[in-house]
Parts: C-alpha cells; sequence; structure tokens
C-alpha cells in the first residue's frame, strides 16, 4: 500500500513537473524527444554493413540553405557537423565521415541531377536527403516533385547507398506564406513508398516549440538559437540513423 | 416571379441549408487557414478525404445555378451572361484587393526577419525585390500567395458559366455528362493552369469545375432526380461506410503505427496521393457520401434551420463572397497577431474565436445595411440572392 502510495505521489509530481517544466523550460540542452518522432520501420542495412564489416561511414548530405548555417563557423555548427560528431561519440572505433553538399536554392529536381556525381565522388553507405522547402517556395507542381524525389531515391538506392529523407523546417513567421503541406505529404509518402526513413524534421522542431524548448518565433540575428538547433538536429539524426540500422550501444552510455 | 410555371422541378423558396453549410464551412475554412491553430483539428478535414473548400464551391454552384438560371429563362442568354460576368469582375476585384493587403503583410515581415535559422525560409520574400513582375503576374492570377487560390478558381469558374447554364437549362444531364469528361480528359491529360513562378493552379478549375456544375445541375431539377437514391437505406448506409473508411484512413496519418499495422500495402498504392490540385475521386466522394448523409438527416423543413443558434451561421452563408475576404483577411491577422504576441494555445483558441465573431458581427451589420437600403429602394425587384454567385441585387 506505501509504496503504491508513494509511486503515485512520485508520478503526480512528475507531472507536474513535467507540465511547468514544458511551461517554462528554457533550457539549453532540452533537445529530448518522444521515441515516435524518431520511429521508422526501415532499415538501413548499408550502414549497418559498413559500420560493421570496415569500421567506416560515409555519409552524404543534400540539400539547400536549411542544411547549413553562414559565418565562419557555419560548417562546424551546422547539423551535418553535428551529426559526424553525434556518431562519431556512439560508434568509438568507427571513422565516421560527414560531407556536406548544401547549397542553397535549389529544388528537388536541380539536386537529382547530381546524384551520380555524389554516388561516384563520395561512395556514401547513406544519403541524407534534405529537401522540400525551395520547392515549395518555387511552387513546383506537388506530383512532379514526388515523381522526382521517388526516382532520385531509387537512383540512391541502385547506386549502392541508403537513404533518409529530411523534411522541412517548423518556421512559424513563414508558415501563412509557405504552403509546405503537400510537399511534406509526398515526402511521407516517397518514404513509404521507397522503404527508407524519414527525418521528420519539422514535427520535431514543431514538438520542440510545443513544449518551450526553443522560441522559434525569434525575429532577431542571434545566431545562438542556430547553432543550438542544429546541434540537437545532429544528434536526433544519430539516433535515428543508429536505431534505423540496428546498431548496438557499446559499453557504457552513447546517450543523445 | 414565379417560375414554377416555366420548371415544374425547380423551388423558388431559398434552401436556407444552403446558407446554414455554406457559413459554417467558411467558418472552417477560416480556422484551417491560421497555421498551426489547435481549432483547426474541429475541421472536418482531419476526419475524411473532403474538406470545407468542397461544400463551399458545391453550394456556390448550386446558388449561382439557382439565381442566373432564372435570370437566363426570364431576361435571356445576355443580360444573365452579363450578371455574371459583373459578379466575376467584383470577385477580381476582392481578390486584388486581399492581395494588397498579402503584400503589406509580407514586407512587415521581410523588415523584421533576420533569424539565421531560417535564411532558406526567406527565400519566400524574394518576390518583394521584383514587384513590377510579381504583381503583373498576381493581376493574371499566375501568381497565388498561400491561401489565396480559391477566389481565382471561382472567377475562371463564373466565366465558363454563362454558356455552361445554357446548356443546364436545356438538357442538363449532357450538361453534367460534358463536365464529367473534361474532368477525366483534366486527369488523362494533365490540363491545369500555369502559375507563377512555377507548377500549376493549387485548385485545377478542369477538376473542380466538376463540383460547381454538379452543384448547379443539382439546382436546376437534379437534386429532386435524386430524390429517391438520397432517401434509401441503401444510399445512407454505404455513404456511413465509406464515411467511418475516410475516418479510418485519416487516422492512420496521425498515428502512423497504426497504418503499419492495419494498411494493406496494396491499397495505399492505390488510393495515395490524394490530390486536392485536382479534386481527386476518392475526395469527391466522400464528399457526395457528406452531403448524402446530411440531405438525411437535416431537412429542408428542419425546425432547427430558423432557430437563432444557427442564425449565425446562415447570416455568414447569405453573404459568402464578404465573409469569405474577411476570413481569409483574419486569418492574415490572426497568424500575425501569434506572431507578434504569442503562439501558444491559448492565444490560438482566443484568435479563432474572435475571428469567428467578427465575421458574424460583419455578416449581421452587412445583413442590415441591405435591409434598410432594400426598404429605399422599392423600385428593385425582390430578386433571390446567391450573394458570392449573386450578390449584385
Amino acid at each position: 500500500m506505501k509504496t503504491r502510495d508513494v509511486k503515485t505521489i512520485v508520478f503526480l509530481a512528475a507531472l507536474l513537473f513535467a507540465w511547468t517544466g514544458s511551461a517554462h523550460a528554457q533550457a539549453p540542452d532540452s533537445c529530448d524527444l518522444p521515441a515516435y518522432l524518431l520511429f521508422s520501420d526501415s532499415e538501413l542495412k548499408r550502414v549497418a554493413q559498413a559500420v560493421q564489416d570496415n569500421k567506416r561511414l560515409d555519409i552524404a548530405v543534400l540539400g539547400t540553405a536549411s542544411s547549413a548555417l553562414a559565418g565562419p563557423d557555419g560548417g562546424s555548427s551546422a547539423y551535418p557537423a553535428r551529426l559526424q560528431a553525434a556518431l562519431s561519440r556512439r560508434l568509438p572505433g568507427v571513422m565516421v565521415n560527414v560531407v556536406s553538399l548544401a547549397k542553397s536554392r535549389r529544388t528537388t529536381a536541380d539536386m537529382a541531377g547530381e546524384l551520380k556525381k555524389l554516388l561516384a565522388e563520395i561512395k556514401p553507405a547513406l544519403v541524407l536527403w534534405q529537401t522540400g522547402t525551395f520547392d515549395a517556395i518555387r511552387g513546383v507542381d506537388p506530383a512532379q516533385f514526388r515523381e522526382t524525389l521517388e526516382d532520385g531515391v531509387a537512383d540512391l538506392q541502385a547506386g549502392g547507398a541508403d537513404v533518409v529523407l529530411i523534411n522541412m523546417q517548423y518556421s512559424p513567421r513563414t508558415e501563412s506564406m509557405i504552403h509546405i503541406a503537400a510537399y511534406a505529404d509526398s515526402m511521407r509518402a516517397v518514404a513509404r513508398e521507397r522503404d527508407v526513413p524519414l527525418f521528420d524534421r519539422l514535427a520535431l522542431m514543431r514538438y520542440w516549440n510545443d513544449v518551450g524548448a526553443f522560441d522559434f518565433y525569434a525575429a532577431g540575428k542571434d545566431r545562438g538559437l542556430a547553432v543550438k538547433v542544429h546541434d540537437c538536429l545532429g544528434r536526433a539524426l544519430a539516433a535515428l540513423i543508429f536505431d534505423a540500422a540496428k546498431l548496438e550501444k557499446p559499453d557504457g552510455q552513447a546517450g543523445q | 416571379m414565379d417560375t414554377r410555371t416555366v420548371q415544374p422541378v425547380m423551388t423558388t423558396e431559398r434552401d436556407l441549408r444552403l446558407d446554414l453549410f455554406r457559413g459554417i464551412a467558411l467558418w472552417l475554412i477560416f480556422l484551417d487557414h491560421i497555421p498551426s491553430n489547435i481549432v483547426a483539428w474541429l475541421t472536418i478535414r482531419n476526419y475524411g478525404f473532403s474538406d470545407a473548400t468542397e461544400i463551399f464551391i458545391f453550394i456556390s454552384g448550386y446558388t449561382a445555378a439557382f439565381v442566373y438560371g432564372r435570370a437566363m429563362r426570364e431576361r435571356g442568354f445576355v443580360i444573365a451572361g452579363a450578371r455574371v460576368y459583373k459578379r466575376a469582375w467584383q470577385i477580381y476585384i476582392a481578390h486584388v484587393f486581399l492581395f494588397t493587403i498579402y503584400l503589406a503583410q509580407i514586407a512587415y515581415v521581410a523588415r523584421g526577419f533576420q533569424n539565421p535559422l531560417y535564411a532558406e525560409e526567406m527565400g519566400i520574400l524574394d518576390f518583394l525585390q521584383q514587384p513590377d513582375v510579381t504583381i503583373v503576374e498576381a493581376l493574371l492570377l499566375k501568381f497565388k500567395p498561400a491561401n489565396m487560390d480559391v477566389l481565382p478558381l471561382y472567377i475562371v469558374l463564373l466565366l465558363l458559366f454563362p454558356p455552361l447554364l445554357w446548356l443546364l437549362l436545356r438538357w442538363p444531364t449532357t450538361a453534367l455528362a460534358a463536365s464529367a469528361i473534361i474532368y477525366a480528359a483534366a486527369w488523362e491529360f494533365g490540363w491545369n493552369f500555369p502559375a507563377y513562378p512555377s507548377g500549376y493552379w493549387f485548385f485545377n478549375p478542369f477538376a473542380w469545375q466538376l463540383l460547381f456544375v454538379f452543384g448547379a445541375w443539382c439546382a436546376l431539377g437534379g437534386a429532386e432526380r435524386l430524390g429517391g437514391l438520397l432517401r434509401s437505406r441503401i444510399t445512407l448506409s454505404l455513404a456511413v461506410a465509406y464515411l467511418l473508411f475516410g475516418f479510418f484512413v485519416t487516422m492512420t496519418w496521425y498515428f502512423p503505427r497504426l497504418e503499419y499495422l492495419f494498411m494493406p500495402k496494396w491499397l495505399s498504392d492505390q488510393m495515395y496521393p490524394i490530390s486536392k490540385t485536382n479534386l481527386d475521386v476518392l475526395r469527391f466522394a466522400h464528399f457526395l457520401a457528406l452531403a448524402a448523409v446530411t440531405v438525411y438527416f437535416v431537412p429542408r423543413t428542419w425546425s432547427g434551420l430558423t432557430s437563432p443558434l444557427l442564425r449565425p451561421a446562415i447570416l455568414c452563408g447569405q453573404h459568402s463572397l464578404e465573409i469569405f475576404c474577411i476570413g481569409v483577411f483574419l486569418s492574415f491577422a490572426a497568424h500575425f497577431a501569434k506572431v507578434e504576441f504569442a503562439g501558444g494555445t491559448v492565444m490560438q483558441i482566443v484568435v479563432s474565436v474572435v475571428g469567428i465573431a467578427l465575421m458574424i458581427a460583419a455578416a449581421w451589420l452587412i445583413a442590415w445595411y441591405k435591409r434598410v437600403e432594400g426598404r429605399k429602394a422599392t423600385a428593385r425587384p425582390q430578386a433571390a440572392r446567391a450573394d458570392l454567385a449573386g450578390g449584385e441585387t
């Protein structure tokens, strides 16, 4: 009886804490995510193979401006570099190499033209393909967007790479101006169709916004927010890749 | 004034159900246009394939045929056609007015927005650097900002309406068949209007005309012809079964694990993508099912239609062009309030409730003004108003 009471009290206290925490938390290290947001039933077999057999993991990030940060330390603060750091921590003894090919103002069709070159030059076990925002800004036909993306993912798979799709950022200031819903749906459909994980950046950032982890309404020039968010995204991506490739944790905790 | 002698199947009484559901559709469109709005979880798009746009376009087709059909029989093709074009022009002006407000909003956002996290999203402001091109493309209805796609669709539908109405009055079923053929051809050959800077119209007029023409067909006697079908229990069960199916499928969008567990791959291969641009058959059927169930349970003579509780929705539905435009403006304003003050749940509920209250107040004011003015202008004939379709009276 007593232990149950204690448990109830602990539970209620935790609930209260979670509730007040969600209202006030502005902690710098608050990028925890519930597991369902990083859930995927698609496996990254080539990643697993590269890690286990070669002790080397080459990852290429194909994307647009939201995969990069401006400034002198932009390269090391953007999520591709943060992913490399997080994965290296999680996979001691494995040489992790993330190459970022992010360039602004490219539609999915523009990027699809570079896949062959990418495969030949980098020979990645995994390609992270971030897209959707610029297509939405340009108003590319969503059906065409979907087709281009699906063909591109198929080409990458045929070229020997696993693929993870990364969708748009949650951007509350521009969300009434950029119609992203159709493109987000298309990306989800392509992920299902080609059996690749979708890194649902939109949902993750919305979650962080809702629990008060970050203030995405901020308009100012402050780089601190961008740097923190990219670090969190890099770590979340590492967690998703780690789980989807069914890699085993080494001894000790290589937490997020 | 009595048209019963001309066309016995057509009723002259205004069907309040049309106003009621159009009013509700306008509220839902407003709620859906506020981004990240928790109140939008109440709207029907989350529980099935179709959304408020289908209701709105169908009812607009219905009322357009009701009003201009009468005009065409009484005054002839030319006069009725001129009235339709006058209405299209008014809607065009309303669209340009809304575009101006949009420009002001986006220019304001452009000035203060420098968050490096969103360097890419700021690309949406690029068109401000070429105002000449942007404004001309907007006047040509090729450049259409988000959430401003419905009125251009409406303008095109009205421009094509006079010959169509002529056909509908003579051979209604032929007209409906022609509409279905255009719909099928649009799917087959990928017809759509081009947009700027790239892509196509969000609401493909070649596809959406089907719903508008179907509404018009129903108004000109089609509803009576379907009467037996609509009263049958078999139709009702089929409609309910399809609505449940739609509900289940939409649930799999929000709970992906459901899909993983229950949705067979062959089915999702068949179904997806469900195109809103081209008015997917699944959406059209969902609207039909919704309409069938509604007509079954809400008869024309339903006493609730005169209750003060539903009066606000009916008022909004009776002044749909004005209320639609106010709704678009209010959704801009709601987004602005969320960005400038707070974006939390409380704010989302506040802007939603205040927005709908303002829509009702505006509808009440317009109704009052028209009543006062109407009393003075006794010389004018008291024609039934179709509002968005024919509110010039």
